[in-house]
């Protein structure tokens, strides 16, 4: 076999040709994920002062959107409460230094930057309470950073 | 061959300073599962923080251990194929260098003034000694490759017509990577957080320092994996008592790792503000571009071993694996070198996990990521540098190795460590449990309102794993330090190293046997990928974040 204008063993070749396969297989499906399936991936925002402010916007009766800030040592708003079948657009930004921010069964996984907006819609079918928790060290109370979505509970209507 | 005393000195000492740390750094490691599993349900521990022990978890493994033994290995694997010695003078300001950074991060992370892991992520701030320490040290590591890029030159004039040998050519290539990635953290820590720590500047671009950050983070990894793939290439096939399958495959890797090492590090970012999704998806495929010269090694490496077995005896399809030397206290490096290998092949895999952009999105913080990351660090790369530390130890202060058999079985113990502590903490990623959080204060408190009992088992299936490797970390400061401090029964300042002979030994290509185009191209691919992450960052990211205020943890708003 003939590889740059060298000789190369047979089973060289075949491991070469295989490594190359494998990852045009790899890198095939994650172009398929995120182009036909419009994987959600976190979006870029730009940055402006009413992030700052939080809340949750109830845009119509199965959209929401939620303006969530991090800061030392926990979310606001700490607890949100939405209706089964919610989709919400989670706007999340920083108060002071890095934060994580994580749901806990939703795979939604976000960081919270100083002067940065990160965004990410989730769409919540099941009943029942998400945590929410801090993964990125951000001081000595981090491990208690926590919140809670809580979807589809009888006295939920906001 | 004979090597001179001030040369030899050099290297025991940039062994010894970061192995005695490393006791530090273990002791940590072991600490910090058995906070996670929710054993100790306190801030500290015999007066040293969770977050601190954290940080000189990190430091003193990821960077001060790897880096010293780069260069200490650098420095014998030159002497000895190029035989012409490093210059005295830079050496030992190199040397001194690294050792003065090293003790002023160290001061300022014992004195609890730099609990910002290793990440040291802004506006998080450290004191102003810890960021310098840091830079002096890496200045210190950068002094070696001006000088064997020197000896290289004088080397390829009087042996014009033959090959680089390819230790060299990893050596160098390695030391390429490094210079260049430390260039943005070098940066970001003289330019951005020292004066903003020091309180001369007000604030500090966070998304900014990140990218310069990662872009230095990433390449960081295969700079602490090119001395083990060094050793892997020139002396295991020997060792197991063959030959390198292919010489040209060597180069081929370690020429991809020049190319691709640099541009991938936004993948530590894909969940960061800031950075375009196109920007992230290119590094996405960069990095698995990167992928290749490990699938590369791991098909070499099989097929050495399979031709040593056979070699050595062994018959049928799997009958070679049983006459490799796993127990051949003689040829413990054999040992090393095994064990890394199994442990990378996981690793390897569950890199590629984190390298996709979708699936990132599942275990981004978690800790599946220590759980992989501790397959390849503590895999291949410190089982390396371990075994040739003993073998360099043994050879230049003409020592025999001290406990021989617990030498031969401690990478085996590692091995199984490693694999239960890195199973652990993938499954708890899987479930969402996080990286960096000391669960035992909060989530794994039974008495605390934040009580997460799902993620019991896999931490504790942690600890355990963390538990045997303390214990193998153990056996191996008794045999390191064992065989330092006994008594020299063997002539001293020799240096042999069990060189393998080529199998398929290819003529030479120009290409494989000339850096100057690699690192043209590796500039240009960085470029490519790092121009539009740096103008993301300008463009998205607003105001920069304000100093800390002193005594308290907020920063002053």
């Amino acid at each position: 076999m003939q590889f740059l204008g060298v000789e190369l063993d047979k089973y060289e070749f075949r491991a070469l040709l295989t490594a190359m396969v494998v990852m045009t297989i790899f890198i095939f499906s994650m172009l398929y994920v995120v182009g036909a399936q419009r994987s959600d991936v976190p979006q870029c925002v730009n940055f402006d002062k009413s992030y700052l402010t939080p809340r949750v916007d109830k845009i119509d009766d199965s959209t929401y959107e939620v303006y969530m800030v991090a800061q030392m040592w926990g979310f606001q708003p700490d607890e949100i409460r939405i209706p089964v079948g919610s989709t919400v657009d989670f706007y999340l930004t920083s108060k002071d230094v890095v934060h994580g921010f994580y749901i806990d069964g939703k795979d939604v996984n976000m960081m919270a930057e100083y002067g940065n907006v990160t965004k990410r819609t989730a769409k919540f079918t099941t009943a029942g309470v998400y945590k929410i928790f801090c993964h990125e060290y951000c001081g000595v109370g981090h491990q208690n950073m926590e919140a809670r979505i809580i979807v589809g509970f009888p006295s939920n209507q906001q | 061959m004979k090597i001179s005393h001030w040369l030899r000195n050099v290297i025991l000492t940039e062994l010894f300073i970061p192995i005695t740390l490393l006791i530090v750094g273990i002791y940590h490691g072991l600490m910090q599962t058995v906070y996670r599993a929710g054993l100790i349900h306190q801030s500290s521990f015999a007066g040293l923080d969770y977050y601190q022990g954290l940080t000189l978890h990190g430091v003193i493994n990821a960077l001060v251990l790897t880096t010293f033994f780069a260069v200490a290995f650098g420095h014998a694997t030159i002497a000895y194929f190029l035989k012409v010695e490093p210059r005295k003078q830079p050496t030992k300001i190199s040397m001194w260098l690294m050792i003065v950074g090293t003790a002023m991060a160290a001061w300022a992370m014992f004195a609890g003034k730099a609990d910002v892991l290793y990440t040291f992520y802004p506006p998080l701030k450290a004191h102003p000694l810890f960021y310098l320490g840091l830079a002096v040290m890496i200045v210190g590591s950068w002094i070696p490759l001006f000088d064997w890029v020197g000896l290289l030159k004088g080397w390829r004039t009087s042996h014009a017509g033959e090959k680089v040998p390819l230790a060299v050519w990893g050596t160098v290539i390695n030391f390429i990577i490094w210079f260049t990635c430390t260039l943005s953290v070098a940066y970001e820590v003289l330019f951005m957080l020292l004066p903003w720590s020091l309180g001369w500047k007000a604030t500090v671009n966070v998304a900014l320092a990140r990218t310069l950050f990662w872009f230095f983070g990433h390449a960081l990894v295969y700079f602490w994996l090119l001395p083990a793939y060094v050793m892997y290439y020139s002396f295991l096939p020997k060792l197991a008592g063959g030959k390198l399958y292919s010489d040209l495959v060597g180069r081929i890797t370690f020429a991809i790792f020049l190319i691709f090492s640099i541009p991938v590090g936004v993948h530590h970012q894909f969940s960061d503000p800031s950075i375009e999704p196109n920007t992230k998806l290119t590094q996405s495929l960069l990095t698995f571009g990167v992928a290749l010269p490990s699938f590369l090694t791991a098909f070499t490496m099989f097929a050495t071993l399979e031709y040593a077995g056979r070699k050595n005896g062994g018959k049928g399809l799997f009958g070679w694996i049983g006459r490799l030397p796993f127990f051949d206290s003689s040829r413990y490096l054999f040992s090393y070198f095994i064990c890394g290998l199994i442990l990378f092949i996981f690793g390897g895999f569950t890199g590629i996990v984190n390298a996709s952009y979708e699936l990132n999105a599942v275990v981004h913080n978690t800790a599946f990521l220590p759980g992989h990351f501790h397959m390849t660090v503590a895999g291949p790369v410190i089982l390396a540098m371990l075994g040739m530390s003993v073998y360099l130890v043994s050879q230049l202060k003409g020592k025999k190795v001290f406990a021989p058999a617990l030498n031969t079985i401690v990478p085996y113990l590692w091995m199984i460590g490693v694999l239960i502590f890195s199973a652990g903490l993938m499954w708890g990623g899987l479930k969402g449990e996080p990286r960096r959080t000391n669960l035992g204060l909060s989530y794994l408190n039974p008495k605390s309102d934040l009580f997460h009992p799902q993620w019991v088992p896999d931490t504790l299936l942690t600890m355990c794993g963390g538990f045997i490797m303390f214990l193998a970390g153990v056996f191996f400061f008794i045999v390191f330090f064992g065989t330092f401090f006994r008594k020299q029964t063997q002539e001293a300042d020799q240096l042999e190293f069990p060189v393998s002979e080529a199998l398929h030994d290819e003529r030479i290509i120009p290409l494989f046997n000339d850096l100057r185009p690699w690192v043209v191209l590796m500039v240009l691919i960085i470029l490519i990928a790092y121009i539009p992450a740096i103008l993301d960052v300008f463009r998205f990211a607003g105001p920069g974040a304000p100093p800390h205020v002193p005594n308290t943890p907020i920063p002053g708003l």
